[in-house]
């Protein structure tokens, strides 16, 4: 097992993963133009599990770049780029450490939502409690509305972002 | 019930989908291009599917008696990627076809400025074609997204009975009557709206610019929602002639504003309705069957 599978966790020996990856992008010392390259080619060429894997090392990269301006936009472009995907794996992983960090709140609150109709739980929401703001307790009351008027059920998930008047007008079925 | 399914994405269905949609009425579809799930990365890709759904899609529907006509946009969520926004300068000669009745589906996916830039742009470009256009109402955040969307349409000077907003539920449907556009309804199994709700709102705001589909795609979806939807309506005690405006007139009217839409039958499914039914059969059973050397190899 390289550096790369060690600081992915749980996700080390993923089906279709290829270690050699975590190698060169790890290197102390590339140009970030190197780095940013890498990133972006092992992201675009890669399967599913392969792009999982660049968005779980993007944070720990990026925070090793002497001048990280470059890696980080190349980062963002990657996250929203998993983001607008349909696939829950990568949108759980697009809003890990590194979104948490650097992707700007527009697009955050969005990747948040989108967990929430995507039945993802929103524990793997990287600074979730210190980012979660108004708008996105805006966005969540709405979608509450949305769901209360179809009879569907208020996920716990949805109920945690609620501001708290809402959430207690739900409970007392509005 | 004859019915015209004005949002269905066909590309992504079996033959059994089509030979059970002409079993329930269907007879004429609209496919609005849209994404694959997996997000497009150039023109190209863009382009064959342009051609397959105004094309091959177009000739696969009609063998089955079902006719088939195009909305051509660029995808609210891949208006964000550069790579696929290069396809706008295609989409003109796209829209010249016969076969396309309108631009779609355009619209909203996370509302960012590359959206507004391209809803805004394909706005014009129905201005220009004197076209249609479908909507797309956004999943996250609808109602802000359909208010603004509604701002955008307005600013555009587009007429808005050109203009259906697409995804509309209990919650958003009010902003949408109010300012003249259509409204449009994709009945769901388990999201958006199911037929009981969908019936709910016939009955509060009427039938008039209501138009109703199955949005059917890849996902959980169901290409016989809409006569689902029809029965739930006569159940609810709609006549047969309400049900006929929101399965067909409406479709047809909408649409109709391109000056190219056919919803004659197709040559040999002409005596298709429910009524040409022999002893529980129809009679061209035999006579519409699909030629030899359609399958896929």
């Amino acid at each position: 097992m390289n550096r790369m599978d060690e600081s992915m966790g749980p996700r080390a020996g993923a089906p279709g993963m290829r270690g050699g990856a975590g190698a060169t992008l790890s290197r102390a010392g590339a140009p970030a133009i190197v780095v940013a390259d890498e990133l972006e080619t092992r992201y675009r060429s890669g399967d599913t599990d392969e792009r999982i894997l660049v968005l779980g090392v993007l944070d720990r990269i990026v925070a090793e770049q002497p001048a990280p301006d470059l890696v980080r936009a190349v980062g963002v472009e990657l996250v929203r780029d998993a983001l607008r995907s349909n696939d829950p794996r990568l949108v759980a992983a697009a809003m890990g450490p590194f979104a948490g960090r650097h992707l700007g709140d527009h697009d955050w609150r969005h990747g948040v939502v989108k967990l929430v109709f995507m039945g993802v739980p929103l524990a793997g929401v990287a600074r979730l409690d210190e980012r979660a703001d108004d708008e996105l307790a805006r966005m969540a009351a709405d979608l509450a509305e949305e769901r209360g008027a179809a009879g569907r059920a208020i996920p716990d998930d949805l109920r945690a972002l609620l501001p708290a008047a809402a959430d207690a007008s739900l409970e007392t079925g509005r | 019930m004859r019915i015209f399914d004005p949002h269905i994405h066909m590309t992504s269905r079996t033959t059994d989908d089509y030979e059970a949609m002409y079993a329930a009425g269907v007879r004429a579809v609209v496919e609005p291009a849209f994404w694959l799930g997996q997000p497009r990365t150039g023109v190209s890709s863009y382009l064959d599917y342009f051609d397959a759904i105004t094309g091959w899609e177009r000739f696969r529907a009609s063998q089955f008696g079902i006719r088939h006509h195009a909305a051509i946009a660029l995808n609210p969520k891949e208006a964000n990627d550069p790579r696929c926004r290069e396809v706008m300068p295609e989409l003109d000669r796209y829209l010249r076809r016969e076969s396309v009745v309108a631009v779609g589906e355009t619209g909203y996916d996370s509302m960012t400025p590359e959206e507004d830039e391209v809803l805004e742009a394909h706005l014009d470009l129905a201005i220009r074609h004197a076209l249609p256009v479908v909507v797309h109402t956004p999943h996250r955040d609808k109602k802000h997204g359909t208010q603004r969307t509604l701002d955008v349409v307005a600013n555009s000077g587009i007429a808005p009975e050109l203009v259906v907003l697409d995804h509309l539920n209990e919650v958003t449907v009010d902003l949408v009557a109010e300012r003249g556009c259509w409204m449009g309804f994709s009945i769901y199994p388990d999201t958006k709206m199911d037929p009981g709700r969908m019936v709910a709102i016939l009955q509060r705001l009427g039938t008039e610019r209501m138009l109703v589909n199955s949005a059917a795609d890849w996902g959980r979806s169901d290409p016989l929602l809409t006569a689902k939807t029809g029965r739930a309506m006569l159940d609810a005690g709609f006549t047969d002639a309400e049900v006929d405006t929101v399965l067909w007139g409406n479709p047809v009217a909408f649409y109709g504003q391109s000056g190219r839409l056919d919803v004659t039958p197709l040559p040999g499914f002409e005596l298709g309705g429910e009524a040409e039914l022999f002893e529980g059969n129809s009679i061209l059973r035999g006579a519409a069957a699909v030629p030899a050397g359609a399958g896929a190899d």
